[in-house]
């Protein structure tokens, strides 16, 4: 018996048809569960379980091998400042300690008012625009300190229910590494990556 | 210089559709696939292989050889490798949303070429806006009848599955990619067997290309394998993409012909160092790559051999600028982190060797290192890779941790008195200015974080 609504199940059958395999499903499953609760529960593990039958126990040992699956409390924004090589170079720490002072939330940890979560991330694959950072994935590139103190009140304030790349650019970006060149009017509801396939995309577009 | 643009032609000359079907077909698009549906595995592999197309994932391995040894064994699997994590690598990115058909269209001729009716696309988790693009470009191409049952009339099937990573570098190595495609976690196989193309998804013969590569495969049967190697007047034939970062003026993918030189790249394509400053080192290719210094490496030609013998490699193309002001143990402690947090742990010299050096690399930095640190370092590099040699030994299932060891070589060759001065000045001789108001905070260390 699934605890997961009709039209997700259907999704979860969509995903699986995908695949020659059952088991080559579990990670879009996660990321499905994720949509669901928020973050990785252990419910939302042996619902994935079951769907591909395998363990609880199989589908957790590979949630944690991977970075994108929280299996902790995750803020409704996961604010993701790069800070690996070429970021560091151009001032990636100080975008951090930036988005770390204005929220008052180190990076690893999630606001009280469970809004917020900080990380610091290895490279994201925006090195000609660094400093680059992600929120729900959706990437801001040519970041100033200044610039992520205002990402960090607009989440706060506006609150945005769709987190949308092309209008975070707009309003806190700088260089980028290519031409974007095509506006994208959809985005990400949640700490985890907006893709068609798992449902996660929202907006008008 | 004037440039031959292959697969970033369409997205320069059409910027504001190259993404679409429409466009895509406009300028002869899926015409090569079609073709290929008339040619024999023979003709196709051979084809590739005479263009001298290597992987551009960052082996460098002909991609035609590779294609060659597939096991006769069927079902066959084609995964694109899309999992691009290599630190100052972002082409694939620029290649995945501006020209998804491209990628599309080569591994349509790809997959006829090796006989594989069911392909897939692995997109690392944090480029959602490229697997978006993908997957819409993707269902384009079914809806067109391209993809699907009975491609572009025939009576050949093709299913084509986008998958999301979930935050692994390590998945960027093809067996960990297979591993975690088929739902496992993403570690690599022990070797043998060598190739998946003998044994890989559902140790099933499979080819693994990565985007680049693939991207290519459409121009060399639409350009002919003279004309293909003819962009280039070096050995190494076609394009290659290289992304630029770091401290200069210009930074950005570029697609330029391979045996241009370094002061080149640099100086004339990414414009110059930023602020008039000199250049003090680069990495040739991704953060695995040995660090070249512009004493020695600036007139070399950018092409496999030169580099390799010269001490490094070409990589994945990522170049990473580093001026006058960087400060050497900072750049090496950073890299090292990133292989340290990304070691998947099976193998003791990687997993223990990299948190040392990581560790080792911060007390330095902070002003906690000893005189014998260096050695130390040095020490625990050879652990990890016996002898120091270059290309790597290996102690490890995959290349990973010898990787690591590659800042390491360059403070150890290049920039050993910087490392001594932090040491006797306890503390990073180029962070005074900005110690003073930055006190409390201090670097972000390895927790938490994610790739």
């Amino acid at each position: 018996m699934s605890v997961w609504p009709e039209s997700v199940q259907d999704r979860a059958r969509d995903i699986i048809s995908r695949y020659p395999e059952k088991r080559s499903a579990v990670m879009p499953l996660l990321y499905l569960a994720m949509s669901q609760d928020g973050h990785l529960t252990d419910d939302g593990m042996e619902e994935v379980a079951s769907w591909v039958g395998i363990t609880p126990a199989q589908v957790q040992s590979v949630a944690s091998f991977y970075s994108m699956y929280k299996r902790e409390k995750t803020g409704q924004y996961l604010v993701s400042a790069c800070t690996s090589i070429s970021c560091m170079l151009l001032g990636g720490d100080d975008v951090l300690h930036a988005v770390e002072d204005e929220s008052g939330v180190p990076h690893g940890e999630t606001s009280e008012d469970g809004q917020l979560s900080v990380e610091h991330v290895e490279c994201i694959g925006a090195c000609g625009g660094a400093p680059a950072v992600q929120v729900n994935y959706e990437l801001i590139e040519g970041v100033t300190p200044d610039k992520a103190r205002e990402l960090v009140r607009w989440l706060s304030t506006a609150r945005p229910e769709v987190i949308n790349t092309d209008e975070m650019q707009e309003l806190f970006g700088g260089r980028r590494s290519f031409d974007w060149a095509i506006r994208e009017e959809t985005g990400a509801v949640g700490p985890y990556p907006a893709f068609q396939p798992l449902g996660t995309v929202e907006g008008s577009e | 210089m004037t440039t031959p643009l292959v697969v970033t032609r369409r997205m320069t000359e059409h910027p504001n559709d190259s993404h679409t079907l429409d466009r895509y077909q406009a300028t002869g698009g899926y015409s090569q696939a079609k073709r290929s549906l008339g040619m024999s595995r023979d003709e196709l592999v051979e084809e590739v292989k005479a263009s001298g197309l290597l992987g551009r994932g960052g082996a460098a391995f002909s991609a035609g050889l590779k294609w060659s040894f597939l096991a006769p064994a069927r079902p066959a699997y084609l995964v694109v490798n899309g999992d691009e994590s290599e630190p100052g690598t972002f082409k694939d990115r620029q290649l995945l949303e501006r020209d998804p058909h491209q990628m599309i269209e080569g591994i349509i001729i790809t997959a006829i070429a090796n006989e594989v009716h069911h392909a897939f696309v692995y997109i690392r988790g944090e480029y959602p806006k490229p697997a978006r693009r993908v997957q819409a470009a993707v269902d384009e191409a079914y809806a067109a009848g391209f993809l699907g049952e009975g491609i572009f009339g025939s009576d050949y099937d093709l299913e084509l599955t986008v998958h999301l990573g979930g935050g692994a570098y390590i998945c960027g190595e093809e067996t960990a990619l297979i591993n975690s495609l088929e739902g496992q976690r993403g570690e690599p196989r022990l070797k043998p067997p060598y190739f998946p193309a003998a044994k890989g998804l559902y140790m099933k013969p499979t080819i693994v290309n990565n985007v680049e590569t693939v991207s290519n495969i459409p121009h060399i049967l639409s350009m002919g394998t003279d004309e293909y190697t003819g962009l280039s007047d070096s050995a190494d034939t076609g394009t290659f993409m290289m992304s630029l970062s770091g401290h200069v003026n210009r930074p950005g993918n570029y697609e330029l012909p391979h045996g241009i030189t370094w002061r080149q790249l640099i100086y004339e394509v990414g414009g110059g160092i930023r602020d008039d400053k000199e250049l003090k080192a680069w990495i040739p290719g991704g953060a695995s790559a040995p660090w070249f210094v512009p004493s020695e490496h600036l007139d070399l030609e950018i092409t496999k051999d030169a580099t390799a013998a010269a001490g490094s490699m070409l990589g994945s193309g990522a170049v990473i600028v580093m001026d006058e002001d960087t400060c050497m143990v900072k750049a090496a402690e950073r890299l090292v982190r990133f292989f340290a947090h990304e070691s998947c742990g099976q193998c003791t010299p990687c997993r223990e060797g990299t948190t040392w050096l990581e560790m080792i690399l911060r007390r330095i930095e902070e002003g906690q290192g000893r005189a014998v640190d260096l050695d130390l370092l040095v020490d625990v590099s050879d652990g990890i890779s016996i002898g120091l040699s270059w290309p790597p030994k290996m102690t490890t299932i995959c290349p990973l941790g010898p990787s690591a060891v590659s800042p390491i070589l360059a403070l150890k060759d290049h920039f050993r008195d910087e490392v001594d001065d932090h040491v006797t000045h306890g503390g990073c001789p180029f962070s005074a200015a900005d110690k003073a108001d930055s006190a409390e905070s201090s670097d972000p260390d390895d927790s938490g974080g994610s790739t």
